[in-house]
């Protein structure tokens, strides 16, 4: 195959991975927010079977597989449940302006851009390409978490940052499956601890807004 | 003998996209009266419009300057030669090497300057509102055509329509999600620009919400149909641009013959007829959204500039 299509076919959907991470940020809605979060777990899945036909890695299709299956899946559905039983469903939530952070975003993705591009000079095209934007999914993660109230929010946050490593490892040839299988069973793990979180927060502050927690510890809301 | 046949093609696209530009509005309108199920006004009702108009005695605030009645030709003429620029049916022709998509831009801000400016001078309230928002909308969707114009120079080396079309039309182009969106961002623009449904009503004139129709609400007679007459140019405009940056198919190159023109034409024409399609069925299944959603709206086209422009930095080019 053309050796310019498969590289933009790798682009394409790692550059679509960061956009829906940009819509991850724009959405207030907790439905919405879900179900964004599983499209972003399918194009990561996308991305990783592609690096895997790419690069002639057999076992990145079992990464991707893993990826579709539980985190495209798995994890919306059992954060559609929480959401339910928590009844928080119709809350919207806005942080700060959304303008801010679209524009933090920005600033980040073009950090991410600068910071890999001098790091790994010289490095296979596909590599520095892959890991750059994964630099950005992760980084955008973490603005996620820092500027969503609700726990739930975090949580998907966390998520997909956790998405964004993967394709990091995806994109890093020689990655050892049992690292993978490893990583894909602790977010499991983390799920289920986040899950019986939530229900704890709540049945102590009676709601899952984190300012909660911040005047519980005495600090000023 | 060429430089006349150049001159001549550049006239009949001047001539083409003014007589086109009523029948698109017209066109638009009726797609969305047939999705409606009403059968909608004939096609050819917006010349009738502007006929009548032109017919009729103009009626004057008596507090208006020259300026209220020099801003209808000011208006239409920066759009017209706006318009004038595009490439629709043939690339390279003799004005498109005068300017480029930022000249265009420029073009269409200054018209959209004293349009303003015309809405304030009676000093009704209805033009105070109108020309307020219409500023407010300007200043994010001028970046946000800014930044589009900026991940398609960047990508071909060039800010000309011609050189970006005969670029897009060749297979150098590949995948790029880059282009994709620039794409989203140029008809968000557009659809801010020429003030269609989720962000300003053109069947409107009796609510609060309006924004063109409120500015140009004082002008009567032949005044409103050169006004008129640029707001359909512009949305002709905006289709030209999008049909000749992103399926430049069929457009006729530079020194072609009469045969390769006339493909250009009827692909031109079928090309205006899908965007319309298009934006009748767009227009009829969304709700206008509130004035204060449209800064969001128009933020989601800057982010994507900027973001497109951001991606082409890990692209091919690496």
């Amino acid at each position: 195959m053309d050796q310019r299509l498969i590289f933009d076919i790798a682009h394409l959907l790692a550059g679509g991975l960061v956009l829906i991470s940009f819509l991850l940020l724009y959405q207030d809605r907790m439905f919405g927010l879900l179900n964004m979060f599983a499209l972003h777990a399918f194009v990561l899945s996308l991305s990783v079977a592609w690096q895997a036909f790419a690069q002639h890695a057999p076992h990145l299709y079992i990464t991707a597989a893993i990826a579709l299956g539980l985190k495209a899946i798995a994890i919306p559905i059992l954060l559609h449940r929480v959401v339910i039983r928590l009844d928080i469903h119709r809350e919207i939530e806005t942080v700060g302006g959304i303008g801010l952070t679209m524009l933090l975003g920005i600033g980040l993705v073009a950090l991410s851009m600068v910071v890999m591009l001098r790091v790994t000079e010289g490095a296979d095209r596909l590599a520095r390409e892959d890991l750059a934007l994964a630099l950005s999914v992760v980084l955008l993660g973490f603005l996620m978490m820092v500027t969503r109230r609700n726990a739930v929010g975090q949580v998907v946050g966390f998520m997909s940052l956790e998405n964004g490593l993967i394709l990091a490892a995806a994109g890093a040839k020689g990655m050892p499956l049992v690292v993978e299988m490893s990583v894909a069973f602790s977010v499991l793990v983390a799920i289920l601890v986040i899950g019986i979180f939530l229900f704890r927060i709540r049945e102590r502050f009676d709601t899952v807004d984190m300012h909660a927690l911040d005047r519980f510890r005495g600090e000023r809301a | 003998m060429a430089l006349i046949f150049d001159i001549a093609t550049q006239g009949v696209q001047m001539v083409l996209v003014l007589s086109l530009a009523p029948l698109l509005t017209g066109f638009v309108r009726k797609v969305k009266a047939r999705l409606l199920r009403r059968k909608g006004p004939p096609l050819l009702q917006p010349y009738r419009d502007l006929l009548r108009l032109v017919r009729k005695d103009v009626v004057l605030a008596e507090n208006a300057s020259w300026l209220f009645r020099a801003a209808p030709y000011l208006i239409f003429a920066a759009t017209w030669v706006a318009a004038s620029l595009v490439p629709t049916f043939a690339a390279g022709l003799t004005f498109s090497w005068a300017a480029d998509l930022i000249a265009i831009t420029a073009l269409l801000g200054s018209a959209r300057f004293f349009l303003a400016l015309a809405g304030m001078d009676v000093g009704t309230s209805f033009g105070g509102i109108g020309s307020s928002r219409e500023a407010m909308f300007a200043t994010l969707a001028e970046p946000a055509m800014i930044m589009m114009v900026f991940t398609v120079a960047l990508l071909v080396g060039s800010t000309q329509l011609s050189t970006f079309s005969s670029f897009m039309a060749s297979p150098d182009v590949g995948l790029r999600v880059s282009l994709a969106m620039a794409l989203v961002a140029l008809v968000i623009v557009a659809i801010a620009e020429n003030g269609r449904i989720p962000v300003d009503n053109p069947a409107t004139h009796l609510e609060l919400t309006m924004v063109h129709e409120a500015m140009v609400l004082e002008y009567s007679g032949r005044h409103l149909a050169v006004i008129e007459l640029a707001a359909q140019l512009k949305l002709l405009l905006y289709a030209s641009l999008i049909a000749c940056l992103f399926v430049p198919w069929g457009l006729a190159r530079a020194e072609a013959g009469a045969r390769e023109l006339a493909i250009g034409g009827l692909a031109y024409f079928l090309k205006l007829t899908v965007l319309g399609l298009l934006l009748g069925i767009f227009e009829t299944a969304i709700a206008k959204m509130r004035v204060f959603r449209v800064a969001e709206f128009l933020g989601i086209a800057l982010m994507l500039g900027l973001l497109g422009t951001l991606l082409l930095f890990v692209s091919r080019s690496l």
